[in-house]
């Protein structure tokens, strides 16, 4: 499951930045994972758990925010949404479409807790 | 823990040599340690280091403070993706040209290398490095062809990545103006996001795999710079339609190249071999 070594490097780029930012605790990981990057967000979601045990991610929500796929036809210039690499330009029939959004995987940004005992 | 050295290491990824039976090395970025803070009697707890990783009991006491947003915008894979950037500045400043060979288990990768190899090692010294999750028996395969090779054991790991080859590099005699080939772990879906390092990406799928393949795996495909259809020896027993693979892939990627062969019979094999000479020469 590539999910698991996924989740196990956010949970380390998330460890790493909360604990330069001094933070007890991180309480939310914001996640951008575009339809067409090949990640699946319920096993991502499962495996984060798992992976963020004992670091400072452990009670984190995992959100995911997941952007269409859009495509932008290379002879024509019309922008469309994609849900698959092979698209084809609705107005024109061109395949020389490039994806211009739906690829993204990015760690947003990340919430933390400035805990006061 | 490790079988063979009895060291703590769990479930990472090994390095292995045909016939050195004693010979193994851990793939480790020295990541290991974590720092977590405790629920202490302190009023502020301290962050400390330690080996290895453990639940905490934490307990629902986590009190109100002050919370905040920190913007990172960072790349999930940013980390493998540098390291790959460096392991492709390292082989392009030494000539070496680097194949990360992909596909389905039992596509015939390893066959493949083992028919390419003869072809072109009295012109150019070939190396290659085996990825698999268990067992070196690929990597004995290419070590009875005596050229340089390595296993990567990626145990529970269903793919390579760029420290583990960076470190596999480091265990492999590479020589300059040379042909490294890396055969990662049996599987479409994965290896294609992690970067190697490589010059070029090449899929491979057999003729018993079905000729939707393409947009089944459509990353993959995406990610490919070249196609080789292989086993074209079984075209007359199987329901495979080789035109309609090859449009369904370029539908996903209409730059890739592509080669009909077979690595059993030897068919197709002149023009893979021709553009991979071409290719060395020109680099
Ligand atoms: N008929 C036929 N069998 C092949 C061909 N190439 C490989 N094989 C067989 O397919 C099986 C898997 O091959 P292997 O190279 O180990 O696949 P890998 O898992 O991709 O490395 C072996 O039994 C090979 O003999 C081919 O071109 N034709
Ligand atoms: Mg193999
Ligand atoms: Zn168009
Ligand atoms: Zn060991
Ligand atoms: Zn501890
Ligand atoms: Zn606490
Ligand atoms: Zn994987």
């Amino acid at each position: 499951m590539h999910e698991m070594s996924i989740a196990m490097s956010i949970v380390e780029a998330v460890d790493a930045k909360a604990r330069a930012e001094g933070a007890g605790r991180v309480s939310e990981v914001d996640l951008l994972v575009g339809k067409l990057a090949g990640i699946h967000p319920e096993s991502l979601k499962f495996c984060f758990s798992a992976a963020a045990k004992g670091t400072l991610a452990q009670e984190a929500l995992l959100a995911i925010e997941e952007p269409e796929g859009v495509g932008e036809c290379g002879e024509c210039g019309m922008r469309f949404p994609v849900t698959f690499y092979y698209a084809e330009c609705p107005d024109c029939r061109s395949l020389r479409v490039t994806i211009v959004s739906g690829e993204e995987f990015l760690i947003q940004s990340i919430t933390i807790e400035e805990e006061g005992e | 823990m490790c079988d063979t050295c009895g060291c703590s290491s769990d479930g990472g990824a090994v390095l292995r040599k045909p016939g050195e039976n004693d010979y193994h090395v851990h793939v480790s970025d020295g990541a290991h340690e974590h720092t977590h803070t405790h629920a202490s009697d302190e009023h502020h707890a301290k962050p400390h280091l330690h080996e290895g990783q453990h639940d905490h009991a934490h307990g629902n006491h986590h009190h109100e403070g002050t919370s905040r947003k920190v913007l990172l915008e960072q790349d999930v894979l940013q980390k493998n993706n540098l390291l790959a950037e460096r392991n492709r500045g390292y082989f392009e400043a030494r000539n070496i040209f680097v194949l990360n060979f992909l596909s389905s288990p039992g596509s015939g990768k390893t066959t493949l290398l083992e028919k390419t190899i003869p072809l072109l090692q009295k012109r150019f010294p070939v190396a290659v490095i085996e990825g698999d999750q268990q067992t070196t028996n690929d990597a004995d395969r290419i070590h009875a062809l005596r050229v340089p090779v390595i296993q990567v054991n990626t145990g529970s790991g269903c793919h390579l990545d760029a420290l583990m080859v960076n470190r596999a590099v480091k265990e492999l005699d590479l020589q300059d103006d040379s042909l490294l080939c890396i055969e990662n772990v049996g599987n479409l879906v994965c290896p294609a996001l992690f970067d190697l390092g490589e010059a070029l990406k090449v899929v491979i799928i057999s003729v018993t795999e079905g000729d939707d393949k393409p947009l089944k795996y459509p990353n993959m495909f995406h990610e490919a710079d070249l196609c080789i259809l292989n086993k074209i020896d079984l075209l007359p027993y199987v329901d495979f339609d080789v035109a309609k693979c090859r449009e369904n892939a370029m539908r996903v990627n209409h730059h890739l190249e592509w080669f009909n062969l077979s690595a059993k019979t030897g068919e197709g094999l002149a023009s893979w071999q021709e553009w991979l000479e071409k290719r060395l020469t020109q680099h």
